[in-house]
């Protein structure tokens, strides 16, 4: 049983320190010489501790972390698929790990190869031509693919459109994404089975769309089937199509944005090539665009001249750098580890087993939750808890309650055209033993459901922290944590 | 819980009409839906909308949805005990948890709105 841990501030004891440094071997100088006044701080409450309480208190709070190395984390939407050691052990490398971002170009071509290679892969990979591997999130990359198509259409004197399509089952960075470059968001309604409306997308295109955003497979686990006449139709207008790859791992070597008629998308490296969704590092995500976009991609890009990698400065309609030096290298270094150690034929099987473990667990919780949505799912699908809800269980509740037979929550309520939905998202690296437990578990809680609802409604039971009070945290927000 | 001396929309919101004035609120449905609202943001007075307009954004523990005007006509009073008691709303959402009034251009947009028992037809369609 883990007690509760205290605050580091709290074992904080006056004049305790971590290490000793030994005497000064040259002449101690005047703080106030060197620094402006306004930099100086008089009080500076840092926690003071040994190194075996920082130690200790970090490892105990570590134990607890919920994580794809303890349990099996079907969080929708997220591909939360196990991540490789062997990916960590080569970005570990010193020859990547020591470099500096300010290095001379001679001096680094082995990682300028890496990254100019895994451009390479990833515009195979999307059907496409040109790749920046700057953005350092999936939401980052949308920001970079919508100001290239804002760039496109400025560059072709074409200021009138002002509206970026996006359908109801969008993540919701889509429209956050087209709002934030100025865009106004016109939402595309989905139809009885789940997918684009292309009748209601016919009424709502026209000169004033600057391009579409879509998720293929979208957030219902399902394969937008029109997605061809979707972008010949938003094409036809003069509009640009984006795909948000957040999906990817669904249709990995399989199909191809740039074959279904998309312009421009980003990757989740994070997501489909297995790189760490936090902890171990940030996030990447790069942008594939057709050659026609070439020229906005951010600076600095990429050049091969005769095996001698360049790092160019020099594009005029670029839409500017995107990131400092040129993104988060060491996610990139797993991720083209990855790459590499599946091959083509391991991406073949990266989809289809994760299409494969979605459809099976589908079809099982079928039986006992409702699916609105129930023909072949992609890499994931949405259950809603609607039957429970009239039983006084919510979606939520047994997000709770699955905590305590030890697996993460899928995602829930979103997306947000299903009612108390629970987006489920196996991956392909689950065991169809992990697959079963998890089965299990979810036909437990809906017995419980009907036997003992106060068993899902208290829950969870077997965390250290029980149920926290998410309305109280968010109304009265309180992020200082140092004691006075 | 659908009083019948408020209209209904649609899109979940209530409206209370007297004389010019719209008072509007989401219906208790909405709230039951969103579940604990954290936050809202409201046009400022003296803005004027038009029918189907942004009223504003409601954050909950659950999503950020919009909320529409049901009616044309000019923002004259905003509930600013919201922004510090967002969880009237859920309390008391045809009471203290009104969110605008609205002086209304033409009271007979109004006449478009459901009646209670319309409304409970609505959102319980078996």
């Amino acid at each position: 049983m883990m007690r509760e841990e205290t605050l580091i501030y709290e074992i904080s004891r006056p004049g305790r320190v971590g290490c000793a440094l030994s005497d000064l071997d040259v002449p101690a100088t005047e703080i106030r010489n060197e620094l402006q006044e306004k930099y100086i701080r008089e009080r500076l409450p840092l926690p003071e501790v040994s190194e075996p309480d920082v130690v200790r208190h970090f490892t105990r709070l570590s134990q607890r972390q919920f994580s794809i190395d303890t349990n099996f984390y079907p969080l929708g939407s997220c591909t939360m698929k196990y991540n490789p050691k062997v990916n960590e052990r080569i970005a570990g490398s010193p020859g990547f790990a020591m470099l500096h971002p300010l290095q001379p170009e001679e001096t680094c071509q082995g990682a300028l190869a890496l990254m100019y290679e895994l451009e390479r892969y990833l515009a195979e990979i999307a059907g496409m031509e040109a790749v920046t591997l700057q953005p350092a999130a999936g939401a980052q990359g949308e920001l970079t693919g919508i100001m290239m198509i804002k760039a496109y259409h400025r560059s072709k004197g074409d200021d009138g459109r002002k509206v970026i399509l996006v359908p109801d089952s969008a993540h919701g960075t889509n429209p956050a994404t087209a709002a934030r470059s100025g865009y106004q968001v016109r939402k595309v309604p989905s139809n009885a089975r789940g997918t684009v409306d292309l009748d209601a997308l016919r009424e709502l295109v026209g000169p004033d769309v600057a391009g579409m955003m879509l998720t293929n497979p979208n957030t219902l686990g399902l394969f937008e089937e029109d997605v061809i006449e979707i972008c010949e139709t938003v094409h036809e207008a003069g509009g640009l199509m984006y795909c948000d790859g957040a999906n990817m791992n669904a249709i990995l070597g399989r199909s191809r944005p740039g074959d279904m008629g998309f312009d421009v998308m980003h990757f989740n490296l994070h997501k489909t090539f297995s790189t760490p969704h936090g902890g171990g590092g940030p996030g990447a995500g790069p942008v594939a665009a057709k050659e026609f976009l070439r020229p906005f991609l951010p600076v600095p890009v990429m050049d091969n001249i005769d095996q001698e990698y360049r790092l160019n400065y020099d594009i005029p309609l670029s839409i500017g750098r995107m990131h400092s030096f040129y993104g988060n290298f060491l996610v990139m270094v797993r991720a083209y580890a990855y790459i590499r150690s599946l091959g083509a034929q391991g991406m073949l099987e990266v989809s289809e087993s994760a299409v494969l473990n979605a459809n099976y667990l589908m079809a099982k919780l079928r039986e006992v939750y409702h699916v609105p949505y129930d023909n072949l799912c992609m890499h994931e699908f949405v259950a809603s808890a609607k039957e429970h809800k009239k039983r006084g269980v919510r979606a939520m509740d047994i997000a709770k309650r699955l905590l305590d037979f030890g697996f993460h929550a899928p995602t829930i309520y979103f997306p947000l055209i299903v009612e108390e939905a629970l987006m489920i998202e196996p991956t392909e690296t689950e065991s169809k033993e992990t697959l079963d437990a998890f089965i299990e578990a979810m036909i437990e809680i809906d017995r419980e459901s009907k036997e003992a609802p106060e068993m899902v409604t208290n829950s969870p039971h077997e965390t250290t922290v029980r149920r926290v009070d998410e309305a109280t945290a968010a109304r009265r927000l309180n992020l200082r944590c140092v004691g006075e | 819980m659908y009083p019948d001396n408020v209209k209904y929309t649609k899109s979940h919101e209530w409206v209370r009409v007297a004389d010019k004035m719209a008072t509007i609120g989401i219906t208790d449905y909405a709230q039951e839906e969103l579940g604990d609202i954290v936050n809202i943001e409201l046009v400022q007075p003296g803005s004027t909308l038009s029918a189907g307009g942004l009223l504003g954004s409601i954050d909950s523990v659950k999503a950020v949805s919009e909320i529409f005007s049901p009616v044309t006509g000019e923002v004259v009073e905003v509930n600013d005990e919201l922004e510090t008691a967002p969880e009237l709303i859920n309390e008391e959402p045809y009471g203290s948890g009104w969110l605008v009034i609205i002086k209304m251009d033409d009271p007979s947009e109004v006449d478009e709105s459901m009646s209670s028992e319309e409304y409970e037809r609505f959102i319980e369609p078996e």
